[in-house]
C-alpha cells in the first residue's frame, strides 16, 4: 500500500466536494479497493469514503412500487431487508462472497467497479434498474459498457439503485471453484411486460442481456423454452477456469435452472 | 475400554491451548530490538539475462540501511541440494549451482534479483521499486517435452541441457520387463498428469536473522520442519558458520506440509545480512511471494503400463516419467521421483517385474520438491487409475483384481528394492467394504439418478515407505546426510520431566502424543512431561519431521532415551529399597522389590539422583538425563484401501464427493484422534488436488494461478464427512513402537479413489470416458463427456 488520505464524508455533498481533490478515488465497502490497493496496483492520493454517509443508506420501497436501495448499503443488509419485497434480489445478496465481503461491500461499489464476474450487475441489468448518481438517473441498459467499464463520470458516485420488482425472478450462479466469484451467473425476472436475462461471469463484454432467451421466456415461461438455444462460446471468456464454449453451455443450463427456481 | 491417558489415549492436544487463544509463539511473533526489515524484489520474468542492476537511486531513499545484489554473494556458496541422484548410466545428475540472489541470470519468475534492508517494510518496498533492474528477456521453457528438444532454450548454460538425470529402476531388470510385456494377454496403458501443486501452509514463510557483534553468534529464527537441517546446509555449505556459532530457532510452525523442510535462499540471506548490517533483519513473505518462492509439490507427466497374464494376474509393470525440478534443484528434489517413488511402483501388489524410467527436467518455473507424500501419492495414482483401467477394460471387478494380486504374504521383498515387513491388505479392504457399505451402492446411485445425478465409486489401495529412513540406505541411494533421529530426556528433581527432540511438530500434536508414550513408559500422568522441539540450542542433533517419520523414528529415539532413564533409575531405587536391581519393578510411577511390599515413589528416585545424600556415588553418577540416537533398520509400510463416492451433474460437470472412506494400517497409535485427524487432513489435501488445485504457467512462465483469485484452496463445503478406520493394524516388526506413521497416507491415497470415482460414474451413465487429469474441474469433466 501506498500513502493516502481518507475523507470520510456524511453527506453526498460533501463527498462530491471531497472527490474534487486531485487523484481521488471514492472508497464503498472496500472489497476490491483495499486489496488492490495492497497490492500496490492503485495509488490514488486521497479516498474518500462512502459508508458514512446516511442518506445513502438503506433499503425501502418507493410510492410508484420500486425498491430503492441507498449506494452505501451493505450487502447483508439488502439480503435481509430486501427479502420481503424482492426475493430474487435478497437471495442473490445473501450469496455474494462470505460473510465478511457481504458486511463490507456495497452495492454502489459493486456497480461502480462493474467487475465481469460480479453478481448485482446481473440483478440491476436483469431486473432493468435505475442507477441513481449524484448528478443524473441511468438505466441500467445504458449503464454497463464492458468490463470494469460503465457510464460513470470520473468521480460520479452511486447514490441509489431503484429496482423493478417483478412477478417472479431467481438469480443462478455458478461458482469458479478458487475465487467463488460467478464463473456464470444468471438473472431471471418476470414482469408482466416480459422476460428480462442478465449474465454475469461469462463475457468478454461483461454482463449482457440474453435477448434471443428473453423473446422465448416472454412467450413461455418455463426452462424448455431455452432448448436449442446456444450463445457463442467465441464471445465468451475463456481462462483456466473454463473454456468459453463450457461457459456459453453454461449460461443455458444456468438460465433453465433459474427459471426452474423463480418465485 | 478407551484410556484416559498413555499409549492408545485420545488425550486432547495440549498446544492447541496456545494455538487456539491465540497464544503461539510463531517466526513472526518474534521482534528483536532495532530489527531492519527486508523485502525481496522478484524477477518478474521467467527467463533472461540480468544486464545491469542500478540501485543508486534506491540507497538514498529514505530509511534504507543497505541494498544487496547478487555481487554481494559471489564470496559464499550456493544454496546446496542435499541428494545426488546417479542416472541410468551410473552418471552423476547435473547440478547447477542456486545462488542467494540471482547473479547473472534469472530463471523463474520470483527469483530474487535484490534485497532492500530498510527500517520499515514498507521502505524497503519504496525502495525496491526504484531498483533499475535491465533484464534481456530469453526464450523460457516450461513444458517438460520441450526442454528436453534438440535446441531447447537451456536453462543453464553451463550445463549440458536441461536433462538433470535420466534413471532407470531397476536397470537390470529391464530387458525382462520388456520381454514380460512381449509376452502379455493384455497390457493396459495410461498417460497422465500429476498436477503441480502449491503447499500453501496458513503461515507463510518467515525468516528473521540476528548477529550478536560482542560474541559471533549468529541467530535463525525461520518457518522450519528441521531447524538442525537447516543449520548443517546453511552454516557448512552456504555462509561457512560453524554449528557452535550458529543457532536456529523454528519456534511454532503454521503448518509445513514438506515446503519448510528445505532451505531457502531468504533463511541465508537474512542470517548474513544481520551481520553485514550489524542488526536483525527479518522477512515475512506475503501470500503472493510464497506462490513464487515456496517449493511446489509434484508435476510429474507419466505413461504407465500394466500387463496382465491370461488370468489376470499382474506380470509387469513399466513407467516413463518426467519430473518437473523447475529452475534449481531443491534441498530433496531429486529423491522425490527416484527413491520416494520408484520403490513404491509395487503398492500392494505382487507384480514380479517391474522398470520404472525417470528423467527430471529443470524448466523456468520455481523448484519443485516434496509435498504431503512427496513421490509416494505420484506411484500410488498412476498405479491405482492403471489397475482401475485394466479392470474396466477386462470387465472383471476392480476390487476382485486387487485382491487377486495383493501381496499376501510378509516379510515381501518386491522387485524395487524394498522389504515390506508387515502389512494385510485383505484386511483393509474388508474393512473397507464393511464401512463404506458397499451393498448399499446400487440403492445410492437409483437415488441419485432420480436428481438427474451420476454416481460412481471408486476404490484404491496404497503403499507408502515412512519412517524415513536407515542411514546407511539412504546413503548408498545418494543422500547426503543421515536420516536417524535423536530425543535427550531430562528428568528434574521432583519427577517431572523434559523431552528434548530432534522431530519438530508444526501441526502434528506431538507435544501430546510423545508424552503419552513416556508417561505409560513410566507410570506417571502426561502433565509432568514437557515436549521441546524447534531450537538448536537446547535440543540433540536431529534431522525434523517429514515423511512420516516423527513416531516411527523420533519416538524411537524418545523410547530408547527413557530406557536408559529407567535402566538408571531402577538402580538408584535397587540402593533406596536396599534391593538387587533385577528384583526393581516399575508400575504406575513406583518402584517395587519384586514379591515385597517394598516401594519408593518415581519423585523419591528422581530426587535422590539431584540431592544425592544417600546414593551409590561410587556405582552411578548424581543426575538423570539421557540421550538416545535411533537409526532405523527398514523404512515403515502403513497401508490401507479408500473409498470415493462422488455425484457427478451431468449437465455442469460439477463433482460432489458423496461419501469417502478409509481403512488404514498405521501398526500401533498412539492417539487415535490425533491419528484421525492426520487423515482428515491428507484427505484434504489429496481431494484438492483430484478437483481444486492446479499450479498454471503460461508458455512464457508466467505464473497463471498465483493467488487465491485462481489457485482453489478445497474449503470445508468442499469436502464431505468421511469414515475413518483404523482397527486394522499389523504393527511394524522393527522399531520398539510398531508404529509406522500416519501423517502422509489420506494425501497418498485419496486423489486416485476419486477420480476411479468420476470415471466409474461417467462409465455407468453411458459416457465413453476413461480418464481425465486431474484436477477434476466441472469444465474439464463437462469437456470429457462432450
Amino acid at each position: 500500500m501506498y500513502n493516502f488520505d481518507v475523507e470520510t464524508p456524511t453527506s453526498i455533498a460533501d463527498a462530491v466536494k471531497a472527490l474534487g481533490r486531485e487523484e481521488a478515488q471514492p472508497l464503498g465497502g472496500g472489497q476490491t479497493l483495499i486489496p488492490t490497493l495492497k497490492q500496490r496496483l492503485a495509488s490514488p492520493s486521497v479516498l474518500v469514503s462512502l459508508t458514512g454517509i446516511a442518506e445513502m443508506k438503506g433499503v425501502c420501497m418507493t410510492d410508484d412500487g420500486q425498491l430503492a436501495i441507498g449506494g452505501a448499503t451493505p450487502h447483508a443488509v439488502v439480503a435481509r431487508e430486501a427479502a420481503r419485497h424482492y426475493p430474487g434480489l435478497a437471495d442473490l445478496a445473501s450469496h455474494i462472497g462470505d460473510p465478511a465481503v457481504r458486511n463490507r461491500g456495497t452495492i454502489g461499489g459493486s456497480l461502480a467497479n462493474n467487475d465481469p464476474s460480479a453478481c448485482y450487475p446481473a440483478a440491476a441489468l436483469g431486473s432493468g434498474a435505475t442507477i441513481i448518481t449524484d448528478k443524473r438517473e441511468i438505466a441500467a441498459d445504458d449503464y454497463f459498457q464492458g468490463m470494469f467499464a460503465t457510464a460513470l463520470d470520473e468521480g460520479e458516485i452511486v447514490t441509489e439503485v431503484r429496482f423493478p420488482v417483478p412477478e417472479v425472478s431467481h438469480y443462478q450462479k455458478f461458482v469458479q471453484p478458487a475465487s467463488r466469484f460467478a464463473l456464470v451467473g444468471v438473472f431471471v425476472a418476470r414482469f408482466g411486460d416480459g422476460v428480462r436475462v442478465a449474465v454475469t461471469g461469462a463475457s468478454n463484454d461483461g454482463v449482457f442481456r440474453w435477448t434471443e432467451a428473453e423473446t422465448a421466456l416472454s412467450s413461455n415461461f418455463a426452462a424448455d423454452a431455452v432448448n436449442g438455444l446456444a450463445l457463442s462460446g467465441a464471445d465468451m471468456i475463456s481462462d483456466l477456469h473454463g473454456s468459453g464454449d463450457y461457459r456459453a453451455h453454461l449460461v443455458g443450463v444456468m438460465t433453465k435452472r433459474a427459471v426452474a427456481a423463480a418465485r | 475400554m478407551p484410556k484416559d491417558g498413555g499409549i492408545g489415549a485420545s488425550s486432547k492436544r495440549r498446544e492447541d491451548v496456545r494455538f487456539l487463544t491465540g497464544t503461539g509463539n510463531y517466526t513472526e511473533d518474534i521482534n528483536i530490538n532495532g530489527q531492519a526489515h527486508v523485502f525481496f524484489l522478484r524477477s518478474d520474468v521467467a527467463h533472461g539475462t540480468i544486464t545491469s542492476i542500478d540501485t543508486s537511486t534506491a540507497a538514498d531513499m529514505p530509511g534504507v540501511v543497505q541494498i544487496f545484489t547478487g555481487a554481494d554473494f559471489e564470496a559464499v556458496g550456493g544454496v546446496p541440494c542435499g541428494w545426488q541422484v546417479t542416472d541410468k548410466h551410473g552418471d552423476p545428475m547435473q547440478e547447477p549451482r542456486h545462488p542467494v540472489l540471482a547473479h547473472g541470470k534469472v530463471r523463474h519468475v520470483g527469483e530474487p534479483i535484490a534485497a532492500v534492508v530498510a527500517e520499515t517494510l514498507a521502505q524497503a518496498r519504496d525502495a525496491a521499486e526504484a531498483i533499475e533492474v535491465d533484464i534481456a528477456e530469453l526464450p523460457a521453457v516450461v513444458n517438460m517435452r520441450d526442454a528436453l528438444k534438440d535446441g531447447a532454450p537451456k536453462v543453464h548454460d553451463d550445463l549440458t541441457g536441461n536433462l538433470c538425470y535420466d534413471w532407470g529402476f531397476v536397470e537390470e531388470n529391464k530387458e525382462a520387463v520388456d520381454q514380460a510385456f512381449r509376452d502379455a494377454a493384455h497390457v493396459t496403458k495410461l498417460e497422465l498428469i500429476n498436477n503441480r501443486l502449491v503447499a500453501n501452509p496458513m503461515e507463510p514463510r518467515v525468516a528473521v536473522g540476528d548477529y550478536a557483534r560482542g560474541t559471533g553468534d549468529h541467530t535463525l529464527y525461520t518457518t522450519s520442519q528441521n531447524p538442525h537441517v537447516i543449520r548443517l546446509l546453511m552454516g557448512a555449505f552456504v555462509l561457512g558458520i560453524p554449528e557452535h556459532k550458529l543457532r536456529v530457532v523454528a519456534p511454532d510452525v503454521g503448518g509445513g506440509f514438506g515446503t519448510k523442510i528445505f532451505h531457502y535462499q531468504e533463511e541465508a540471506f537474512v542470517t548474513f545480512a544481520a551481520k553485514a548490517c550489524n542488526r536483525a533483519v527479518k522477512w515475512t513473505s506475503s501470500r503472493s511471494e510464497a506462490f513464487m518462492s515456496d517449493a511446489h509439490g509434484r508435476d510429474h507427466v507419466s505413461t504407465i503400463e500394466l500387463a496382465l497374464d491370461k488370468d489376470n494376474n499382474f506380470t509387469a509393470l513399466r513407467t516413463d516419467t518426467y519430473a518437473n525440478m523447475g529452475a534449481y534443484l531443491s534441498t530433496f528434489a531429486p529423491s522425490v521421483p527416484t527413491w520416494l517413488h520408484g520403490t513404491l511402483m509395487a503398492g500392494n501388489y505382487k507384480t514380479p517385474l517391474i522398470y520404472v524410467n525417470v528423467k527430471a527436467v529443470f524448466t523456468n518455473t520455481v523448484p519443485v520438491d516434496a509435498y504431503r507424500g512427496a513421490g509416494r501419492p505420484e506411484a500410488t495414482y498412476q498405479l491405482e487409475r492403471v489397475v482401475d483401467k485394466a479392470a474396466r477394460e477386462l470387465g472383471v471387478d476392480p476390487i476382485a483384481l486387487r485382491r487377486q494380486n495383493f501381496i499376501t504374504e510378509f516379510p515381501y521383498a518386491t522387485p524395487v528394492a524394498v522389504e515390506y515387513d508387515t502389512g494385510d491388505y485383505v484386511a483393509t479392504m474388508d474393512k473397507l467394504e464393511e464401512i463404506g457399505d458397499f451393498g448399499g451402492f446400487e440403492a445410492r446411485r437409483a437415488e441419485s439418478a432420480k436428481n438427474g445425478k451420476l454416481r460412481g465409486l471408486g476404490v484404491n489401495c496404497y503403499i507408502e515407505a515412512c519412517g524415513i529412513a536407515p542411514s546407511n540406505l539412504v546413503g548408498q541411494l545418494g543422500a547426503r546426510a543421515g536420516l536417524f533421529e535423536s530425543a535427550t530426556v531430562r528428568v528434574n528433581a521432583t519427577g517431572g520431566l523434559v523431552v528434548m527432540t530432534g522431530s519438530h511438530s508444526h501441526g502434528q500434536g506431538h507435544e501430546t502424543s510423545f508424552a503419552q508414550v513416556v508417561a505409560e513408559m513410566i507410570g506417571i500422568d502426561e502433565s509432568m512431561i514437557e515436549i521441546v522441539h524447534g531450537d538448536t540450542a537446547n535440543t540433540p542433533m536431529g534431522m525434523g519431521t517429514y515423511g512420516s517419520r516423527s513416531i516411527a523414528v523420533g519416538g524411537s529415539a524418545m523410547v530408547r532415551a527413557t530406557e536408559k532413564i529407567i535402566n538408571k533409575a531402577k538402580k538408584i531405587a535397587s540402593h533406596l529399597l536396599e534391593a538387587s536391581e533385577s528384583d526393581i519393578e516399575l508400575k504406575d510411577g513406583a518402584f517395587s522389590v519384586a514379591g515385597t511390599d517394598k516401594s519408593v515413589a518415581w519423585g523419591d528416585v528422581t530426587l535422590a539422583a539431584y540431592v544425592p545424600h544417600n546414593y551409590p556415588l561410587e556405582d552411578i553418577e548424581p543426575g538423570l538425563e539421557e540421550t538416545a540416537f535411533y537409526d532405523p533398520s527398514n523404512f515403515t509400510y502403513p497401508s490401507g484401501a479408500y473409498s470415493c463416492e462422488v455425484e457427478v451433474d451431468p449437465e455442469t460437470g460439477k463433482v460432489s464427493i458423496e461419501r469417502f472412506c478409509a481403512a488404514d494400517d498405521f501398526g500401533n497409535i498412539i492417539n487415535p484422534m490425533i491419528v484421525t485427524g492426520q487423515v482428515h487432513g491428507g484427505l484434504a489435501q489429496g481431494i484438492g488436488q483430484a478437483l481444486l488445485e492446479n499450479c498454471v504457467y503460461d508458455d512464457n512462465g508466467q505464473l497463471l494461478s498465483a493467488s487465491y483469485m485462481d489457485y482453489a484452496m478445497p474449503r470445508a463445503d468442499d469436502l464431505p464427512f468421511y469414515d475413518v478406520d483404523h482397527s486394522c493394524q499389523t504393527p511394524c516388526t522393527h522399531n520398539p513402537l510398531g508404529v509406522k506413521g500416519c501423517g502422509e497416507a489420506g494425501a497418498i491415497g485419496s486423489p486416485p479413489a476419486v477420480v476411479n470415482a468420476v470415471v466409474d460414474a461417467l462409465q455407468r451413465g453411458g459416457k465413453d470416458v476413461t480418464h481425465i487429469d486431474m484436477p477434476l474441474t466441472p469444465s474439464r469433466v463437462w469437456a470429457a463427456m462432450q
